[in-house]
């Protein structure tokens, strides 16, 4: 083994796996902004009686483990799957080993971890404070706007941290969708594991560190800037 | 002069409500009634806030909903006050007003900023950052400020007192009072203090289990024996006079009414100046014959208008004072027997005592 740290510091792969990772997570993020904001919204507010099941499939990926997940996606972005199929006929080619294909497994896979604060943010949103604003001749997307959004601003935080902390994170999805290519599929946590597999250790100590110290400050931001209760 | 017809038939498994009204479309109208009557649920169906099938609603002319359209409440030219002042916290005071105001279009803009700022006195809280620093009657003022800023056709108020301290209350009051004098739209206001609506309102609608039971001009709803209202501890008429003169030496001022006058201690307006005063049935004592050697000094000439015996012990009289204003008079039911007294007799009404109210 070799335990020199002639090596130290990271190497260009690993800037890029870092720098990758960054960007998956950030568009990531801004998707499932995107599409956790009216799922939440749904969640909150239906009466309907496919809240409990959707509600279900969105939090699935909290109990699966994340290559279950990732196998079905595979399956599903794969030549035969109904998302290749699709895919293909767009002239798009296979999503599966690509870029585009890992942001789209993440926004499933962290789905969860954005909708459940928004979720919890908008049922708190008092019946009133809609009432009022209604009364002050705001229609329902305005209020959805100007009321729903500034009322719901910790639980809109604690969504986009949770979800790109958590897409930052991934690594079962990431192995079976992605698998490991160089500046395009090999995020932060498989080079890790590269390293490993490799023995490393010294790469894989700064990798993980800065990942470490990646996650205590996400959650320190988390903890300080957003109390419970207080706007 | 109707400007305001309603008519709505809700019907859930605890609370049913049944109503249709004519109201006016100028002053204040109370709806009226013990806490279950249905007077919020009211207001809440005018505004749209409740929706209920079929239901008719009529603002000047305008159909805001009927068996085949519903004006969302976004889209009726309404201000709403509820009973807490609901104001947006994450907004400044400036914001909350300027809220409604950004929303409607500027050609249907007739009450400006600097109006309601003035008028209600506001100007010392359009700097505070944090709406929930403010105490319970400034918050309220800014949320009826707030609603005044939409130029509404129609102003609903929820109980806006009722969250409020007496202290509070009191510092709202002359603000009320003004919209009543100022505003030429009509203000619903729901109440279940009966010194509130005979300080404020024009008309009265009294509901009871969701229903209404009378609908008509305060003064002549007020005198109205068959009503609860008049078996209420504080029943009692109003009476709106003139100031007409002022006696320096007693500290005194004369109201006259149609029909007579009232002395009271003196009122800070001039002479001609239009006042309120309330007169409680539980103060008026009857005489048969002029009385003398009385420290009463308010006696009226009045015509029985209608006896009616509350249980065993006691009779409440409706006293008619020249044609218009009404009296009420709670008396024994043994000493109305003793006195004799009976429909259209004329007698004495002898008054305690007059609160001046407005």
């Amino acid at each position: 083994m070799d335990f020199s740290f002639s090596a130290a510091g990271l190497s260009a792969a690993d800037i890029s796996a870092i720098w990758l990772t960054v960007k998956l997570a950030t568009l990531a993020t801004f998707i499932l902004l995107l599409v956790g904001v009216p799922v939440a919204w749904w969640l909150a507010r239906t009466r309907s009686r496919w809240k409990g099941p959707v509600g279900a499939v969105v939090a699935l990926p909290i109990v699966l483990p994340p290559t279950v997940i990732g196998f079905y996606l595979l399956v599903a972005m794969g030549p035969d799957g109904p998302l290749g199929r699709i895919t293909q006929s767009l002239g798009l080619g296979l999503l599966s080993f690509t870029f585009a294909g890992l942001v789209i497994a993440s926004v499933f896979y962290s789905l969860p971890f954005v909708v459940q604060p928004l979720q919890n943010a908008f049922e708190n949103v008092p019946e009133r404070a809609l009432e009022t604003a209604a009364t002050l001749r705001a229609s329902a997307l305005d209020r959805f706007f100007s009321v729903v959004l500034p009322l719901s601003k910790p639980g809109l935080i604690t969504a986009s941290v949770l979800g790109f902390a958590h897409t930052v994170g991934e690594f079962g999805v990431v192995l079976m969708i992605g698998g490991n290519i160089p500046g395009q599929t090999r995020v932060a946590s498989v080079q890790i594991y590269d390293h490993v597999e490799a023995m490393e250790y010294v790469q894989a100590h700064w990798l993980s560190g800065a990942m470490l110290l990646f996650a205590f400050a996400v959650l320190v931001v988390l903890y300080t800037f957003n109390p419970n209760g207080k706007r | 002069m109707t400007t305001v017809h309603a008519r709505f038939n809700l019907d859930y498994p605890n609370f049913a409500l049944d109503v249709d009204l004519d109201l006016p479309g100028r002053g204040i109208t109370a709806l009226f009634g013990p806490s279950g009557s249905g007077k919020t649920t009211l207001l809440r169906c005018i505004a749209g806030l409740e929706r209920v099938a079929g239901g008719l609603l009529r603002v000047h002319g305008e159909v805001w909903q009927d068996g085949t359209m519903f004006r969302p409440v976004h889209s009726r030219r309404l201000g709403y006050v509820f009973q807490e002042a609901s104001l947006f916290p994450y907004l400044s005071v400036r914001r909350n007003l300027e809220y409604g105001l950004r929303r409607v279009p500027r050609a249907e803009r007739k009450v400006q900023l600097e109006q309601v700022v003035e008028w209600l006195g506001l100007n010392k809280l359009m700097d505070r950052d944090d709406p929930s620093g403010l105490s319970g009657g400034e918050r309220q003022r800014v949320a009826i400020g707030r609603a005044l800023l939409t130029s509404p056709s129609l102003l609903l108020m929820d109980e806006p007192l009722s969250a409020l301290d007496l202290a509070s209350k009191q510092e709202i009051f002359p603000f009320l009072e003004r919209l009543h004098d100022e505003l030429d739209f009509p203000v619903f206001y729901v109440s279940h203090m009966l010194d509130e609506v005979t300080r404020l309102a024009d008309h009265l609608v009294l509901l009871e289990q969701g229903r209404v039971i009378a609908s008509g001009a305060l003064g002549e709803t007020l005198s109205r024996l068959d009503l609860p209202t008049a078996r209420q501890d504080d029943a009692g008429v109003v009476i709106e006079a003139r100031v007409a003169e002022h006696d320096e030496t007693y500290q005194l001022s004369r109201l006259d009414f149609p029909g007579g006058s009232l002395w009271v201690g003196k009122v800070p307006r001039g002479t001609g100046a239009l006042v309120r005063a309330r007169v409680l049935a539980r103060d008026v004592s009857i005489a048969i014959v002029p009385p003398q050697g009385t420290s009463i000094s308010n006696i009226l000439s009045a015509r029985i208008a209608e006896i009616r015996y509350e249980g065993r012990d006691r009779a409440s009289l409706r006293l008619a004072v020249g044609d218009r204003q009404m009296l009420m008079s709670r008396i024994t039911r043994r000493s109305c027997d003793l006195l004799g007294l009976a429909n259209d007799m004329q007698v004495f009404a002898q008054v305690k005592s007059v609160a001046l109210i407005a």
